[in-house]
Order: C-alpha cells, then structure tokens, then sequence
C-alpha cells in the first residue's frame, strides 16, 4: 500500500490501463502537457508518449464525438472534460449519442469509453464551475455513472471503468484532489456497482457520494459521541448500476434512511433512493425517510455562501437529530 | 454551376473511369431512386410510420462513394441516410423491414428511418441530430490513423449542418490532426423549410468555410455521378496518403420536401421543374447512351433493379413485428438493460 492523493490516484489508474492496453487512448483540454487543470494526469505524456495522449482543442463536442468514433472502431479511449458544467455544452454527445447508440442499433456498436470529469462544490468557482450533475446523468438510460471518494475507489473504479465494454460517466469530486489515502500497489481493479458500508451502526443508514461520505462520515462520529445516536454510512460509488442490495439491506437492519446529496433538491439522485426504499422496504422504516440536499438554486461563489448551501457536517449533524430525537 | 477562380472547379472527369464502374454508378442510382420511391408509396400505404427524409434527387453523390470506397471504409450519414446505407451493399429489405418497423429491419425496429446502421458494411450510423455525427466520424478516423490500416471516415450532412457548431470542431480538429476523414456536404439549397441562403453569410455554406481550417474549396456537380466520383477518390486518396481531411460541398437538388410532412411549398415555382431536368439518373442514362451503351442494356438494368426492390419489400411486407421482448434488450454491451442489482 502505497499513500497517493485522489489526484494521483487519477494518473495511477489511467496509467495502469494504458500500460496494459495499447489502444487505451487518453485526450481532453491541457491534459497531456500541462498535465490537466487540476494536475491529475501529470506524467503520461511523458510516459506514453503525444500518439496516446493527446491535447485537444476547447471543444467538448468534438472531444466527445472523437471518443465515441475511436470506441466504436476499436479503440478503448479516456476523454476529459475539464469541469462537469462544461457536460452541458456536448450532452448531446452524452444524452443522444454515447447513451443511445447501442440500443438504437440493437446491439450493432458497443462504445467502451471513460468520460472523466471534476465534478461538485467547494471550490468557490461559482454556479458553472461547482455543480454536482451526476444525477442529470442517472437519468439518460446506457451510460454507467461512477462517483469515488477516496483514492483507493478512483484507481480501482476507474480501471474498471475501463475495462467496462460500455460507456461510463466518472465524476471525479474536485476538492476531493488534495486528499491522501491508502492505494493498493500493482494491478488494482474494483468492481462496477457495489456500495461500500464503511461504518456499521444500529439506528440510522446515511448514504452519500463522493464528498459528502466525507461529511457523512464526521456526522455519524459527532453523533455517535455526543448524541448517542448510531449511524451505518454507505458509500454508493457508483449510481449505475446501483447496489440496491446492500442498501435495503442497510435500511432494513437501522429502520431510517439518510441521504446526504450535492445535488440541488429536485430530482437528486437521493430521491430516486428513497423511491425504492419506500416501495421495497416500507415496512421495515421506523419514521420518515430524510432527504439532505443542496437547496433548490445555483451554487453561489463566496466561501461563507457556498459553505452554508452545500450540506455541512454540522447541518447533517443538526437535520438527523432534529429527525431522530 | 457557381464557380469563382479561388475554388477548385468541378471540370468534366478527366480520370478514366471504367465501364465496369459507370455501370455501377447506374445501377446503384437506379437501386437508390426505385427503393426511395417505394418508401415513399408504403408511407401512403400507412405501412412506414413516423417520418422519413428522402434522397430523391441526390442519389449520384451516394452512388459515387459507395463506389469510391473501399469496403472496410466508413459511412456516417444523417437523418436522410437511406440513400447512404443502401450505397455501402446494406440488404433492401433490412432498410425496407427498418422502415417498417419489421423483425427484418436493420435494427430490428429499434432505430427506424433515421438511425439506420449495418456495421458489417461500414455503415456506422445515420445520425437525426444536426451535427453530431461530424466529431465522431473525426474519432473513427483517429482510430484508423492510430492503427495505421489507411481506412477512412466518409461523413454526409446538408447544407444547413454548416451553421451549427459541431460542424466547426470537428473541421478544426480534423484538420490540426490530419485525420483521415472526408465531409461531404449535400447542399440542397434547403436548410430544412427556409433556402440556405436566407440564413448564411457565404454563398457556399461549407466550401466558403474550408479556408478558416486550411483546406481547399472544392464544389462539384452533385448530380454528376462521375463528377462526385472523380473528387470522391481524390478525397480518399488523400486521406489513405495521409493528407488529412477533405471538405467537398456537392450541388444538388431534393425532388420532394424535407421530410414527409413538408409538402415544399416555398420554393419558387419552376425551381423543381428546372432541378428535374437536371435529374441525376436522366444525366447519367444520356451520358452512357452517347457513351455507346445500348438502349436494352439500360432497360434490362432498370428492370433488374426494380425487381430487386419488389423482391425486397414482399421480403420485409412478410417479415414479422417486432418482439415485445426486445425493448429491454441491448441497453447494454451484455444485451440487457438491467440497471440496479
């Protein structure tokens, strides 16, 4: 085990599938010379050499367009965009292409490619370069939607996003980059679509994603300690396919469901979790099921703003109390 | 035909082209233009629903490629990608049965008119967003470059694909990594309802642009098969040599309106009627008769290929409805559609 940075962990798992597979291909804006914007691909240009990582011009549809037609043909390539927001302006890539194609030529072109992306708040970027957008892309049926928390999750997630023959959105938590934890050494792939519990406790499931297991996290410490009130914290990873499993288990075995989400408040992936829960395990609920999310507007820039609308381990702390006691 | 001394002229061919070849071109016209026409009779039938977006009138530019290219090179074509699909040796009745929302059909009833693919052929997608099908047709021909196999990305879109944004990066970056790649531009005249003109700063929508991506402005005679053919193996083999992308905006004329709803009313009376004596397969049939092509020859030709689309429509007519249980099938590459565990 080595410890690496979520950044590094980034060049780790793209380097390890491009040095097992010549047509893994990489390209995007600034990332083969300057090493990306946020410096999560340094060294593989020097590495793999300007023919399999490639610096492309700004534009995102021709990024994405250039993926889709390489994985159709062959080849197996890692696009960047650089911010999520920037999704916005090649979703038809996305929505349209990438998503559909498989189905609408009943099975006639797979599309194994990577989209990566630096996703969600606590930059102090503003409303179009902090917005958490992962559930715009659970809602586009044929695209596998990633979302990884620690470094030991991106370098595994993402080399089996990889070596997934479909396309898959990886979302990466931009100020997760700095953070430093445990990679496992040599070869290390992960599995597509299994949650992780990573604290058990008896009266209350959170489940969260990305930055805010983070939160979840500390919330569930402060709340064990000073509260007495037990939570089990769920690390979804990924929302397609979705460990529906391990989350009605969880629900099932504390009776609550927590969810702690980026996403403004309409359409949160949350909500689609609390939909099943409610269907599927109703019975087993002891009270209400509590949605913590970003309120309903465009994230604001200034740190105290931006601080107070994304969840905060003290809000998550303050809204399961006010629900449990 | 609108020429100006900055742009390269679309001179009579002067490269030889083969009997062999010119019969092709005919044959394949005729093959394009009878199916098209039988799409046209089953959407009056009620037998195709939806929408579709004829060739009629353009068949010379997809005749000529298909014939130029080689097998394991790649088609992208749009909406109005029938004429395209069936130009690479795609089967009649899968493009008939697709249309039909048949078991037969290409696509198995899941794409329908506009989103006709038969990968074996090279046909890798009609795409029914304007645009989008530019990029990715550059990403085929990355692969190609990257594997070194001299394949190339031949991409078709109308005149209107020139005013969106795809259209501009993929030309860019194709052209700064030299991709392998040929866009053709079917101006038609009609964006749609409203002519091209109403809408475009340059005369020539794609040819008055190659310039802001340094590549030569070509204009050819899109409904002089031989012409199209000429500046299609040109493009080829200069992508193949490694010269990089071509954009070659070819002049043609739609018989019909943009889609089956559009009865074409806006065009100036007497404009179709002055296109239709310009006829692509009217031409080419003169052109082989002064040639020395018997007169029997062409009727047995034309004959021959209307068997073959009736042959091909009792095929898909008979073929039956799709199953209920595809629609949760091919989401994904393990043929399912399975989204939780």
């Amino acid at each position: 085990m080595a410890e690496l940075t979520y950044r590094d962990a980034v060049a780790a798992g793209i380097a390890q599938e491009m040095a097992r597979d010549e047509n893994v291909v990489f390209l995007g804006e600034d990332v083969a010379h300057a090493g990306g914007v946020f410096k999560a691909t340094v060294g593989l240009l020097e590495k793999f050499g300007p023919r399999r990582v490639r610096d492309c011009p700004i534009s995102e549809q021709a990024i994405l367009g250039a993926a889709m037609g390489a994985a159709m043909t062959g080849l197996k390539p890692i696009a960047e965009i650089m911010f999520s927001d920037f999704l916005a302006v090649c979703w038809d890539l996305v929505a349209n292409e990438i998503a559909k194609t498989r189905y609408m030529t009943n099975g006639q072109i797979t599309l194994p490619l990577v989209i990566r992306t630096a996703n969600g708040a606590g930059s102090r970027f503003g409303a179009q370069h902090s917005q958490a957008v992962e559930n715009w892309a659970m809602a586009v049926p044929g695209i596998k939607v990633v979302a990884p928390a620690f470094p030991a999750d991106v370098k595994g997630l993402l080399a089996a996003a990889v070596r997934d023959p479909n396309p898959v959105l990886f979302f990466e938590q931009k100020s997760l980059y700095s953070m430093k934890g445990e990679v496992p050494d040599g070869e290390y792939v992960d599995e597509l679509g299994k949650a992780k519990v990573l604290r058990e406790g008896r009266d209350c499931t959170i489940v969260a994603l990305a930055l805010m297991v983070h939160r979840a996290l500390d919330a569930a410490a402060i709340l064990e300690k000073e509260h007495g009130i037990s939570c089990t914290v769920v690390d979804v990873r990924s929302l397609v396919p979705l460990d529906t499993q391990t989350i009605l288990g969880e629900v099932a075995r504390t009776g609550r469901l927590v969810t702690v989400e980026e996403n403004p408040r309409l359409c949160g992936w949350g909500a689609e979790i609390a939909s099943i829960v409610a269907d599927e395990c109703f019975w087993d609920l002891d009270g209400p099921i509590l949605r913590i999310t970003t309120p309903h507007v465009p994230l604001p820039s200034a740190d105290l703003l931006e601080d107070n609308t994304i969840p905060s381990v003290a809000r998550i702390v303050r809204e399961i109390r006010d629900k449990i006691d | 035909m609108d020429t100006t001394s900055k742009r390269k002229k679309s001179s009579p061919p002067t490269i030889d082209i083969g009997q062999e070849t010119r019969l092709e071109l005919y044959r394949l016209q005729l093959e394009l233009r009878y199916c098209e026409k039988r799409a046209y009779d089953l959407f009056l039938q009620n037998l195709i629903k939806g929408t579709s977006h004829l060739s009629l009138g353009q068949e010379a530019i997809a005749a000529a490629f298909g014939v130029a290219m080689r097998p394991d090179d790649w088609t992208f074509c749009t909406y109005r990608g029938h004429a395209h699909t069936l130009a690479r040796g795609a089967s009649m009745e899968g493009v008939l049965g697709e249309l039909m929302g048949r078991q037969c059909g290409l696509l198995g009833g899941k794409g329908g008119s506009m989103h006709l693919t038969d990968v074996k052929r090279g046909v890798m997608g009609s795409y029914a967003i304007i645009g989008a099908h530019l990029p990715v047709a550059a990403g085929a021909a990355w692969s190609a470059q990257y594997r070194g196999t001299e394949q190339v990305a031949v991409c078709f879109f109308g005149d209107g694909t020139t005013n969106i944004g795809a259209f501009h990066e993929a030309l860019n970056f194709s052209a700064v990594w030299k991709l392998p790649v040929v866009y053709v531009c079917e101006n038609n005249l009609y964006m749609e309802y409203t002519p091209i003109s109403a809408v475009t700063a340059v005369e020539h929508p794609a040819a008055d642009r190659a310039a802001a991506y340094g590549l030569p402005s070509i204009v050819v005679d899109g409904n002089d098969a031989d012409a199209v053919y000429k500046v299609a193996s040109e493009a080829l083999s200069k992508a193949r040599a490694g010269g990089g992308p071509s954009l070659i905006e070819a002049m043609t004329y739609r018989h019909s309106g943009h889609s089956r709803a559009d009865p074409a009313k806006y065009r100036p009376e007497g404009e179709l009627d002055k296109w239709l004596l310009r006829d692509p397969l009217i031409i080419y049939r003169e052109r082989l008769l002064k040639l020395g092509f018997s007169e029997p020859t062409l009727k047995d030709m034309e004959a021959v290929a209307m068997g073959r689309v009736d042959a091909a429509t009792a095929i898909a007519k008979a073929s039956s409805l799709p199953s209920l249980d595809d629609i949760e099938k091919n989401v994904w590459a393990d043929g399912g559609s399975a989204w939780r565990n």
